[in-house]
């Protein structure tokens, strides 16, 4: 490996039709350092990236690497300059073996033929002084999320990168894999490796980064020596304003549960077990938060549970009704709302128009409808309401949906749902890929809802959020729940917990 | 009679006729299984079986030389994957749809070349039968497998060769790349257009060779739809063999037997209305579909998915 002295981006302006992503923005990384690039969703993080890697050209500014300018293409001109990058949505060929995904676009030393034991053996070397662990002839699919990561950086590492560039890296481990994940990186800079690591999550910055860049709507907030900063300062320079992540809850004072769920069991897509035997109760004012790592059974119970998919056994109870296996029509009249994982294939239609998709649960309701024709006056002020109400931005009620951003589509679902007053809201995932000020505003919502006594089963991976609103937790994995906790319980413990390692343990 | 079928020379004659009756199953199905696994779904294979088989038979006709009709044949089916390939890949137009188009372009182009330069059917001289020595002079088997035109013996012997290039070249890496994600292909570097082209391009030529070896070896004559839906079998038996050379081939037999069988009992006089046993290999195409096991993992994820990079 070439090592990289300096590498520095200058007055890069990229336009999109309609947003400046990126104006005027400087940005520079040194060899063994991490430099954290922090923002909310849309803050311009991604497209930066995106142009240091070659994917996008930029309208405005230069790359220098060691202080020469270069012009960079096209993913293989950044990694022949020593550029490497680990995607937030891993660029690996599933059904593929680890030496395959790494070999890959690489000329092999018995052309035309591959020279895959040739990869394995230097990957093996490669693991070994990263103390990246990894089976090269383990089929990627079968992996784990945390050794697919490993599978990325090994790849890139493989091509000589000098410079990684981590996407938002830890969405998807568990607190022990992010730890691991750290030393990893501490080893790559003591080898003089530089790393711009991407985030939105302000202790990891803290506790990982030497330097952080905040970008906001495009533009840089500051750049800041992370031993300078506090994470309160970071959070105001990345929103414009205080921010807030603790929320007082009033006392649960009912005992009553909406939402019983007794020895669940339903399969995925693939027709193997993914909900095992699983019990769980809400009660009214209550939420429940259901943490564990994707893939862990969470939108197979959230799917089940709402009748989108077939229970195989077990049971759902709603205010003591037997609602197993009911038509989605069925658990909406009896009070149920579902904030879907999938938000534009399940919660919205995207090419209808926001009045539309507001209207899509309760079109037929004498409100709305005069019989068999829909009353669009009505319609109009309903969905007008709801826009106001929810604070859903939107240039009209008839613009698509799928122009809007993904905050405002989760508010405007949110809107649709509780607008219904439901007994009990199902809300899977309600805050991922949204930006900080509709995340805020949506957990907001969740309390209110909570107060007014609807039973919430918050289904999230990110332990923060349940951290912040659940009342109680369960933590599943591999479909079942292997534990229900207080939120004060230490982050350490629910760790090892959503990686499996308490199973069977510690039912308060 | 119906026990005439169980004679051991017609058991002999069935199984012939269906090794030789494979070879344009094969070389279509295992052309579109380069496409497929690339994550282009070609269906107009029919089409491009047609044109070739012209393409081979006017050649044969003209110059009596069956090496150049077959060469005509390839080349025009190269062509035609190319086209096809632009039409898909570059225009990303959809696949289901433009394939139809292919196909119909083919049918009607074929028999319109045909009507105006030879018009009336006319038999010619092909590839002839060569015996392989020795093998050919094994009791039942030598029969079988070893006595045949020069195309059936190279149909077979694709399957290794696919499978080779497929799964232990540079070459076969990246075409399962891009079928299973382009994204990540294409940000290491790979072209996913052109190693679409490529495999469409084989196809082509291969799709050239099937129809070459009806038109210049087993039937030595040209008409109006001579393939009469091999070319869709062909695309059906990728889905069957799950998009695995080995697996295409015994789905390829299946039929080629299927066909055989009734082709015999036709040539028997076993009094089964032929309008039943005509139809046997289509009724088995949906039936073989709708049994086939779908392996979710060899398939294809970007089958059909047009490339386009990304945000």
């Amino acid at each position: 490996m070439t090592t990289i002295q300096s590498v520095e981006l200058r007055g890069i302006t990229k336009r999109f039709p309609g947003v400046l992503a990126n104006d005027n923005i400087s940005f520079d990384v040194r060899a063994g350092e991490i430099h954290a690039l922090l923002g909310e969703n849309g803050a311009g993080k991604s497209t930066l990236m995106k142009i240091l890697y070659g994917l996008y050209k930029p309208d405005a500014g230069e790359i220098l690497i060691n202080g020469q300018p270069i012009r960079i293409k096209s993913p293989t001109d950044a990694l022949r300059q020593g550029i490497g990058m680990v995607h937030q949505h891993f660029q690996l060929v599933p059904p593929f073996t680890v030496a395959e995904n790494v070999a890959l676009g690489l000329a092999s030393s018995r052309e035309p033929l591959t020279d895959l034991d040739v990869v394995s053996q230097r990957l093996r070397e490669l693991s070994e002084q990263y103390g990246l662990r990894v089976d090269p002839n383990a089929l990627v699919w079968q992996l784990a999320v945390g050794q697919q990561q490993r599978v990325e950086i090994l790849k890139a590492l493989y091509r000589d990168a000098a410079l990684l560039i981590l996407d938002e890296p830890t969405a998807v481990l568990v607190p022990q894999e992010v730890d691991e994940l750290f030393v990893t990186l501490r080893k790559l800079t003591d080898t003089g490796h530089s790393l711009i690591f991407i985030s939105h999550k302000l202790h990891e910055v803290m506790a990982i980064s030497d330097r952080v860049t905040v970008l906001r709507d495009g533009r840089v907030a500051g750049t800041v020596a992370t031993q300078d900063t506090t994470q309160k300062d970071l959070a105001r320079m990345m929103v414009g304003r205080d921010v807030v992540t603790v929320w007082d809850k009033p006392e649960c004072p009912s005992e009553m549960a909406v939402l019983r769920v007794e020895k669940l069991s339903a399969l995925n897509d693939k027709g193997l077990p993914a909900v095992k035997n699983l019990s769980l109760s809400v009660c009214a004012n209550e939420i429940l938060g259901v943490a564990g790592v994707s893939g862990n059974g969470q939108r197979e119970l959230a799917e089940t549970i709402v009748g989108l998919r077939r229970a195989t056994s077990g049971s759902v109870k709603v205010l003591n009704n037997e609602m197993t296996n009911h038509a989605p029509a069925a658990m909406i009249a009896a009070g149920v709302a579902f904030i879907p994982e999938e938000r534009m294939t399940m919660g919205v239609i995207r090419d209808f128009t926001v009045q539309e998709n507001a209207i899509l649960e309760t079109h037929a309701d004498p409100g709305l409808a005069d019989g068999v024709l829909l009353n669009f006056g009505k319609i109009q002020k309903h969905a007008t309401r709801l826009v106001r109400e929810y604070d859903v931005k939107t240039p009209t009620l008839d613009t698509p949906v799928k122009s809007l951003s993904g905050g405002n589509i989760q508010k405007l679902i949110m809107a649709r749902e509780l607008t219904r007053q439901p007994k009990l809201l199902i809300a899977a995932q309600p805050t991922r890929g949204v930006d900080i000020g509709a995340s805020e505003y949506i957990h907001k919502r969740l309390i209110q809802e909570r107060g007014r006594g609807t039973a919430i089963l918050l289904i999230s991976e990110d332990l923060d959020e349940v951290l912040a609103l659940a009342d109680r937790i369960a933590v599943m994995y591999e479909g079942e729940i292997v534990g229900i906790v207080e939120p004060n319980t230490p982050v350490d413990e629910l760790g090892l917990m959503m990686a499996g390692a308490t199973k069977g343990k510690s039912e308060k | 009679m119906i026990s005439d079928l169980f004679s051991l020379n017609v058991l002999i004659g069935i199984l012939t006729s269906g090794v030789r009756l494979a070879t344009s199953y094969l070389y279509a199905a295992i052309g579109e299984t380069f496409g497929q696994i690339s994550g282009v779904l070609n269906l107009g294979v029919e089409g491009i079986m047609l044109v070739s088989a012209y393409a081979g038979y006017i050649v044969v006709l003209k110059t009596e030389d069956p090496w150049l009709g077959l060469l005509a044949a390839i080349l025009v089916g190269m062509v035609m994957g190319v086209a096809t390939a632009f039409i898909s890949v570059t225009l990303k137009a959809d696949q289901g749809i433009s394939g139809i188009g292919v196909y119909l372009f083919g049918l009607g182009f074929s028999d319109l070349l045909f009507r105006v330069t030879v018009k009336s059917p006319q038999i010619l001289k092909g590839f002839g039968d060569v015996a392989i020595p020795v093998l050919s002079d094994l009791p039942v088997i030598g029969h079988i497998f070893f006595n045949h035109n020069i195309l059936v013996y190279g149909a077979f012997l694709l399957v290794p060769v696919a499978w080779f290039v497929l799964n232990r070249t540079t070459f076969g890496l990246k075409i399962r790349a891009v079928g299973q994600n382009p994204e990540a292909a294409d940000s290491l570097g790979i072209s996913v257009a052109r190693m679409r082209y490529a495999t469409l391009m084989i196809g082509g030529g291969l799709s050239g060779v099937a129809g070459a070896s009806l038109s210049i070896a087993l039937l030595n004559m040209f008409q109006q739809n001579i393939t009469a839906g091999q070319g869709f079998i062909a695309v059906a038996l990728v889905y069957f063999g799950a998009w695995k050379p080995y697996r295409v081939m015994l789905g390829c037999l299946l039929f080629s037997m299927v066909n055989a069988l009734q082709l015999w009992i036709q040539t028997l006089g076993i009094p089964i209305p032929s309008d039943i046993a005509l139809m046997m290999p289509y009724v088995l195409t949906i039936v073989a579909l709708v049994f086939a096991a779908r392996s979710v993992v060899t398939q294809p994820a970007a089958l059909t998915k047009p490339f386009e990079r990304g945000e």
